[in-house]
């Protein structure tokens, strides 16, 4: 594209504002002009400045409009696929039955390829985004700092044994198995690949025995499967990452040697524990530390969020630096932090911690797959047929004996055992993904053979995201697989489930033996008598059976207000319910923000609507009851109730039903500790009825934010 | 392994506790054990003075309600039979026996479990949940943390979430309806050492 610069006609400047305006595919592909370009040749624009110093005098348009690309170009371009990958992500979900279907892994991966094609029409590179630098400490660290804050802790460690087996014996297993079968296989002299030795056959083999869980666990939550697969596979994959990794360095120091001795191996293996037992023990620090932070961020709320994240990271740069499980440590940070900093931090804090880590492990993630797309088109590959897909067969072969060997010798000391459709489940949800993906694109060229690994590794990649990925949803729907039952909450569950603990905690002294209740019971003894008076600000112990009412009260007031025409009691100041919908934004709004996002999601719904209805019924006569009574919280809500008829009384207009029902919603609040629901005020309140909230929290007590 | 036969010799009826319980001689051995070592002053049956020394029992929040599920009323001593077949309930159940119509449902099947949970709830055994004495077993297991009147608000909720028929107090077959989501069989067993 070379146009006569030297011209100053209307032409130039028109050609150069559509070339801005056309920010779709084609600025991209037109962006991506520069970087492939030797330095030499600026892009013809900005020659303008350059090629002609004396304008000439009665040309006065250049000083108004020019355009200096050097100089944004880096983060311009990053913007640029950034946000081409969101506009892709949106794109899926205008249809929502594509992504029931196909998980966004592969429609991801298909938007790459298809821009990757363009760009391989257009002679173009890629941008040399995945070097080992930019995958390792920018990339990597969301997508696994967002598996790692997201995981449901009481499952997990209920499952330590379990996960941890799997995720480590699991993957050593496929890295060896699948090393020395294709080691087997470079012998046949057919293929041709005998140059690769048992090192990098190792190599390659750890880099395709990482699993992927994201487009997995989306189906597992859509089918409600039970929560030990859920989070067998969850845990697995996440732990399987770090020793991939470590795993992955080991045998790259060990390819790199020319003799291995088996002293060196050894070390490795010592190497291996060190390396995991430290990332641990370092994470957990620093997620006491954030926890102990937080206690003191009290008036600067702003920067909470912040913290978090500075300290994720930090401990992931420093596990680096010390050459120990960075993947580790910043997952164990993840978890230890988030049951203190939760605590420590305001409602609208959390939201955004939450959010931002979805966001940012999802942009990288998609990022990931969508680079993977684009590289498939654009590199040289060196195909093998007999090689490759060896790999492939030896990869998901190994997968499944493993599951099938494992479960065989973990099933007796699980309390639920799994059977055989969980197995499956579990072998066949093996999905490789974006650490394989990387791992084999940061190999070292040392390696004879590095493109070939890496055709190998996408089409790993790509049979086992595009066909068991759409494949495994009908699969398990067919095999039907162990549901969850965890889908109502009721108070009723969690005051039984508790006793039933604490009885079997019992028998077990009685009998004299120990188990996991025996160490979860001292742990949390420990957690309430010395680390919650340390890291946490205001310690309330909060009993979880407390927690669930306040929740379930909250929610039953909600539906009263979300109902278009309800029929409470028969009081004789009962409101119609109609005019509740012009207050039914701010109560989305603050379900919204109240909604945990817990990737395992939880319906908090009774039964069923009637059920739920009656409940509220007895509640509301049992309420009142107590209102008239002459206790502490009667006098409190009789002030705000009668200044509310107050109120109500001088505006017979739409305010009525509003007051009243704020007053029911105070009042049940009232029975509760206010600390968590201040942005519940701030969204909720109407100016009128701030008065009678200044009423109420005056006469209350402590502080509130508003 | 002569000590071992020799030792389930001593055991009178041997036979016949395992075949109701369905705890294997290890087991057995194990239990026995352990109740000669709880009965200190040897007598052959435990009282609950002798329970009451077992220190994570005395700490445990339901412990004294546990240590009285052993004993019948009217009873003052437990034997090693009696002993035997109340933790038998904590069997995890057998999923393979094969379901023979007479015999008599076995002590640790889920409806038995089920029979144990609400006997702990139920001192005065007249087959319902009270409210007075689900507030006293909240009170036990919540502690200091809450005030009596969120108490009483959680007792209430507790008993209109359950109960079906209105009487303000939940029976067993209400107990056992709210319960039958939950995977009875996992979380009231225990693996039994050898």
């Amino acid at each position: 594209m070379v146009l006569n610069f030297n011209e100053r006609s209307p032409f130039t400047y028109l050609m150069c504002v559509i070339c801005i305006a056309s920010l779709g595919y084609g600025a991209n592909v037109m962006a991506f002009e520069p970087t492939s370009t030797s330095p030499s040749k600026l892009p013809p624009w900005s020659q303008v400045e350059d090629t002609d110093p004396d304008p000439d005098p009665g040309e006065t348009t250049q000083a108004v409009f020019t355009l200096n690309y050097p100089r944004i170009q880096i983060p311009f371009e990053i913007t640029l696929w950034v946000l081409l990958a969101s506009f892709a992500k949106i794109g899926f979900h205008v249809y929502h039955k594509i992504t029931v279907w196909v998980p966004e892994s592969c429609l991801l991966i298909s938007i790459g390829l298809i821009v990757g094609g363009i760009m391989h029409s257009l002679h173009e590179k890629p941008p040399a985004v995945l070097t080992s630098n930019a995958f390792f400490l920018y990339m990597l660290p969301p997508i696994v700092l967002d598996s790692g804050y997201f995981m449901p802790t009481r499952p997990f460690f209920e499952n330590f044994g379990t996960v941890l087996w799997f995720a480590v014996v699991g993957t050593l297993w496929n890295s060896i198995g699948i090393g020395i079968s294709l080691f087997a296989i470079c012998q046949i002299e057919v293929f041709g690949v005998q140059d690769i030795t048992l090192q990098e056959n190792f190599l390659f083999a750890s880099i395709i025995s990482a699993v992927e869980p994201v487009a997995v666990l989306t189906v597992f939550e859509d089918i409600s499967v039970h929560e030990q697969l859920y989070i067998v596979v969850f845990g697995e994959c996440l732990f399987n990452d770090a020793v991939t990794v470590v795993l992955y360095n080991l045998f790259n120091h060990v390819a790199a040697l020319e003799v291995v001795e088996a002293g060196d191996v050894f070390l490795d293996i010592g190497h291996f524990f060190v390396v995991g037992l430290g990332g641990t023990i370092f994470g957990a620090l620093f997620g006491f530390v954030t926890a102990f932070t937080t206690r003191f961020t009290g008036k600067v709320r702003e920067i909470e969020p912040l913290i978090i994240f500075l300290y994720s990271y930090l401990a992931y740069l420093i596990a680096e630096l010390l050459a120990i499980s960075s993947i580790m440590a910043i997952v164990i940070c993840a978890l230890t932090m988030k049951y203190y900093v939760e605590e420590n931090v305001s409602q609208r804090s959390c939201t955004t911690i939450r959010h931002v880590i979805k966001m940012v492990g999802s942009v990288s993630e998609t990022l990931i797959f969508f680079f993977l797309g684009v590289v498939t088109i654009t590199t040289e590959h060196e195909w093998n047929w007999g090689y490759i897909l060896f790999a492939l067969l030896f990869a998901l072969l190994w997968r499944g004996l493993g599951i099938l060997v494992l479960t065989q010798i973990i099933n007796p000391f699980r309390t639920i055992p799994f059977n055989f459709k969980d197995q499956f489940g579990l072998a066949y949800g093996g999905l490789r993904g974006a650490v394989s993906f990387a791992l084999a694109f940061t190999l070292p060229d040392s390696i004879g053979r590095k493109d070939l690994f890496i055709t190998g590794t996408i089409v790993v990649i790509i049979f086992t995201v595009f066909i068991q990925g759409i494949t495994i949803r009908p699969l398990l729907k067919l095999m039907n697989v162990r549901k969850t039952n965890r889908n109502q909450e009721t108070i009723n569950d969690e005051i039984h489930k508790r006793l039933m603990e604490h009885t079997v905690a019992g028998i077990e002294d009685l009998c004299g033996q120990w188990s996991h209740y025996y160490w979860k019971d001292k742990f949390m003894k420990f957690n309430n008598r010395i680390l919650r008076k340390i890291l946490i600000r205001d310690n309330h112990p909060e009993s979880s059976i407390v927690a669930l009412y306040k929740k379930l009260e909250l929610q039953n007031a909600m539906e009263v207000l979300d109902q278009m025409s309800g029929d409470i009691s028969a009081a004789p100041s009962l409101i119609s319910l109609q005019y509740v919908s012009s207050i039914s934004r701010p109560v989305l709004l603050f379900s919204e923000v109240f909604e945990t996002t817990v990737s395992y999601t939880n319906k908090h719904t009774l039964p069923d609507d009637i059920t739920a209805r009656e409940i509220l019924m007895r509640r509301h006569t049992s309420l009142r009851r107590s209102l008239r009574a002459g206790s502490f919280h009667g006098t409190v809500c009789n002030t705000i109730y009668m200044r509310a008829l107050i109120y109500t009384g001088y505006r017979k207009t739409k305010k009525n039903a509003k007051s009243y029902i704020i007053i029911y919603i105070i009042y049940t609040l009232l029975n509760m500790e206010m600390r968590v629901f201040d942005p519940f005020l701030a969204l909720f309140l109407p100016e009128c009825c701030k008065n009678v909230a200044e009423v109420f929290l005056s006469a209350h007590g402590p502080k509130f934010e508003l | 392994m002569g000590s071992t036969n020799s030792t389930l010799l001593k055991i009178p009826n041997v036979e016949v506790l395992m075949q109701e319980t369905g705890f294997s001689p290890a087991h057995i051995i194990r239990l026995h054990d352990r109740f000669k070592a709880l009965d200190k002053e040897g007598r052959g049956h435990l009282c609950p003075h002798d329970f009451g020394a077992i220190k994570e029992l005395a700490m445990n929040p339901i412990g004294d309600r546990i240590i009285g599920a052993f004993f019948s009323p009217g009873k003052e001593t437990v034997d090693f039979h009696t002993f035997v077949k109340i933790l038998a309930h904590f069997r995890p159940v057998d999923k393979d026996r094969p379901k023979e119509p007479n015999s008599p449902e076995p002590i640790n099947s889920r409806s038995n479990k089920l029979k144990f949970a609400f006997q702990l709830y139920d001192q005065d055994k007249d087959g319902k949940i009270s409210r007075d004495e689900l507030l006293q077993v909240l009170r036990a297991m919540l502690g200091m943390q809450v005030t009596d009147e969120q108490l009483e608000s959680i007792a209430d909720r507790t008993i209109q979430e359950a109960d079906l028929d209105r009487d303000d107090a939940i029976s067993f077959e209400e107990f056992r309806k709210s319960l039958e989501k939950i995977n009875i069989d996992h979380k009231m067993s225990i693996r039994f050492l050898r």
